[in-house]
């Protein structure tokens, strides 16, 4: 008997966008001019957001803060593409689209603060609470696709995590478990090339994550995530994929993290200048500008009064946060069951009493 | 001997480099411990000096570096594993709990599994959610494991040089609330504090207090301030939880007549219920009050906001001591 092929695969990359700023025009998706600059805006709203973040927590106003800097058009393009129905399950480093998905700007900077009722997102906003335990929500991803096709809902289930958080086995059960139940999920990988201080390099010998969806059964693809476009498209079939019923995929972006992991990390002690400003070239906001600017939609003037107004934005999400009323210390018992055990009413009373003293 | 000040995250590093210039068998490996010298710098300069193969930076999977250790330990290595956060050591306690504890027990002795699990525990940092935990208890209930947990430089060198060279898997509590809090002096060279054995603190002859890790220097401030109302507290670091020093317990209690037991792990089946236990089991008519606990709450751990009110602190102490000697 001859060997025979069982198995063979490709796994495809998308770009749509160049470095000037140019598209590749039959890829190009159906984006109209208000897309174009409704992503454009709510991209640099991002950024803003973020870098007031870390301004507040070198003033001592905000905790450990992982930075989105460089990461913005995978954000924005998922949560522009995703529908209110959808259910969100993030990870950490996805402000952008939980913000575009609905979730109240200031409750983030709320959590981050050290504020549990930033996670107590208004009834209708279809999100998970972050997801520190790097992986664990892969699964959770899986679990509401089957929900949302078990219940018959035209929706889907998006699910992010990192580049690192793919060797967790998490991310394997859980691509695994929606192949099998063809789970209404989209699975997207914000591969940043870093995990901490630890490069793409030392967590898979694979030449890409995309193609780890080939072993359980699910259509994988690799996009440039730094690609507005080229995301926005990949993200809208997967969305219709999952919502029509015809299973999982899974994405990864491919894009990259310009800041330090977190306020509380130093990326200089691991990585080269050199690699940064390469990926600095590639700014995915930049990248669109230059293409707004050419196609004549956005100019100098319409950047700074947007600029104006954005800084005014994350101003009053500042001050959203901040003039919370003080988090009640007995809030610590309120919520850990549907009703409280006797011993944990004694302990809130001792408290109380004690706070009262 | 020279000895030099160091902090209790430099005391456990150099247990690790001067323990891994004894013995070439002993290899590093966890999250960003190589490169970036781990999260907190408790590894810092490892890698220049033993080089990538001793020195590992895993793929980000706590199951995988417990599951990889088990085996290289099984087979003649002796790993040092950090799980970079107490609180993320969760997805690798199959590995811990079904192998590393049980795998001499279960070949009657043919394989067994010397390695040491590191990991920075508790609260008192200001952190996101799940990096203060303290889950002693979940290890010490365990059969088969290790568990040691200093409070100062010199016992954290000493006992995490103990630990690595220990036939058995040993659970390394770090106390990251104190990893820089203070320095000390510890000797230059390996050196070995040993395993089941608890430290008087401080003397003291009315109430003893035993804790462990970061509590052990609350437990010092409220004996200050103890001292200062006439109540004279004995303060016992238990340090060694398992193999435990009931020795030194029974002695110190005995002695007083109280205790008073703190720890930073929720109270329901903490260890101080354990401890409790043992001592009104065995000192019942030596007692003059029944055994008190000051813990954290029966809740999750909050974020930074409102962590104050949960960690036990002096005041808490302070009124378990007084109620204990008014009984
Ligand atoms: C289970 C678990 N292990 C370790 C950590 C500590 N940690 C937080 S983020 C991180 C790296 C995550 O890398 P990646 O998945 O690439 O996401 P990125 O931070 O790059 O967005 C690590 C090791 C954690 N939060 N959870
Ligand atoms: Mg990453």
């Amino acid at each position: 008997m001859p060997k025979s092929i069982v198995y063979e695969a490709r796994t495809e990359r998308l770009e749509i966008l160049d470095l000037e700023g140019k598209v590749d025009l039959e890829l190009m998706p159906e984006v109209d001019q208000e897309l174009a600059l409704k992503l454009y805006r709510h991209m640099i709203r991002m950024r803003a957001y973020d870098s007031k973040a870390l301004r507040l927590q070198r003033q001592g106003r905000m905790g450990t803060w992982p930075p989105s800097l460089g990461q913005e058009a995978v954000q924005a393009a998922v949560g522009m593409a995703m529908d209110e129905k959808d259910w969100l399950i993030p990870s950490f480093r996805e402000p952008g689209t939980m913000i575009a998905h609905g979730v109240p700007a200031h409750l983030i900077y709320a959590h981050w603060a050290g504020d549990e009722r930033g996670a107590c997102y208004p009834e209708n906003i279809r999100c998970f609470p972050p997801a520190v335990p790097v992986g664990s929500q892969w699964q959770h991803g899986a679990g509401v696709g089957l929900s949302l096709k078990l219940r018959k809902e035209r929706a889907a289930a998006v699910v992010f995590g990192g580049d690192g958080s793919t060797s967790e086995g998490d991310f394997h059960e859980g691509l695994n478990a929606a192949g099998v139940f063809k789970a209404n999920t989209v699975f997207v990988i914000q591969n940043n090339q870093w995990a901490i201080s630890v490069p793409l390099s030392h967590q898979t010998a694979a030449e890409t994550l995309a193609q780890k969806a080939h072993a359980y059964g699910v259509p994988g693809i690799q996009v440039d995530g730094n690609d507005v476009f080229a995301m926005t498209l990949v993200a809208r079939e997967a969305l219709e994929r999952a919502r029509s019923g015809g299973g999982p995929t899974l994405i990864e972006a491919v894009t990259y993290r310009l800041g330090d992991h977190t306020t509380a990390d130093d990326a200089s002690r691991y990585r080269d200048e050199a690699e940064v400003s390469y990926w600095e070239k590639r700014d995915p906001i930049r990248r669109l500008r230059l293409y707004l600017e050419s196609e004549g939609l956005w100019d100098e003037a319409q950047e700074e009064d947007f600029v104006a107004e954005v800084n005014r934005w994350v101003d009053e999400q500042v001050e959203a946060f901040e003039s919370m009323a003080p988090a009640d210390p007995a809030s610590i018992f309120d919520d850990m069951y549907s009703e409280l055990p006797s011993r944990l009413v004694e302990q809130r009373e001792l408290l109380l009493e004690e706070v009262s003293r | 001997m020279s000895a030099q000040k160091l902090s209790i995250a430099q005391a456990v590093r150099d247990a690790m480099r001067d323990e891994m210039r004894l013995d070439p068998t002993v290899l590093v490996l966890g999250e960003d411990v190589g490169v970036d010298g781990g999260v907190f710098r408790a590894t810092e300069g490892l890698i220049e000096e033993f080089g990538a193969e001793r020195v590992i930076d895993t793929p980000l999977a706590e199951s995988g570096i417990i599951g990889l250790s088990v085996g290289l330990a099984a087979t003649g290595f002796r790993p040092v594993a950090e799980m970079q956060f107490m609180g993320f050591v969760y997805p690798a306690i199959n590995q811990i709990f079904s192998h590393a504890a049980r795998m001499r027990n279960r070949t009657r002795g043919r394989l067994s599994t010397p390695m040491v699990i590191r990991m920075p525990y508790g609260g008192g940092i200001h952190p996101p959610e799940h990096h203060s935990e303290s889950y002693e208890a979940l290890f010490l209930h365990t059969p088969g494991l290790k568990v040691l947990v200093p409070s100062n430089p010199y016992d954290a060198k000493g006992l995490l040089i103990s630990a690595i060279r220990s036939g058995d898997t040993v659970a390394f509590m770090e106390p990251k609330r104190i990893y820089r809090a203070f320095r000390e002096e510890v000797p230059d060279g390996a050196y070995t504090v040993p395993m089941g054995k608890a430290a008087i603190a401080r003397e003291g002859s009315d109430c003893s207090l035993l804790a462990w890790g970061a509590m052990t220097r609350v437990c010092l401030d409220a004996a200050e301030a103890l001292s200062a109302e006439g109540v004279s507290a004995e303060v016992v670091d238990l340090r060694s939880l398992n193999p435990l020093d009931r020795e030194t317990i029974f002695e110190s209690v005995s002695k007083t007549g109280r205790a008073v037991i703190v720890h930073e792990a929720p109270r329901t089946a903490g260890f101080g219920a354990e401890l409790a236990a043992d001592i009104s089991e065995h000192l019942l008519l030596e007692l003059l009050a029944p055994v008190r606990r000051v813990c954290g709450w029966d809740t999750v751990f909050p974020l930074s906001k409102l962590e104050k009110h949960y960690l036990p602190n002096r005041g808490r102490i302070l009124s378990a001591v007084r109620s204990t000697m008014e009984f």
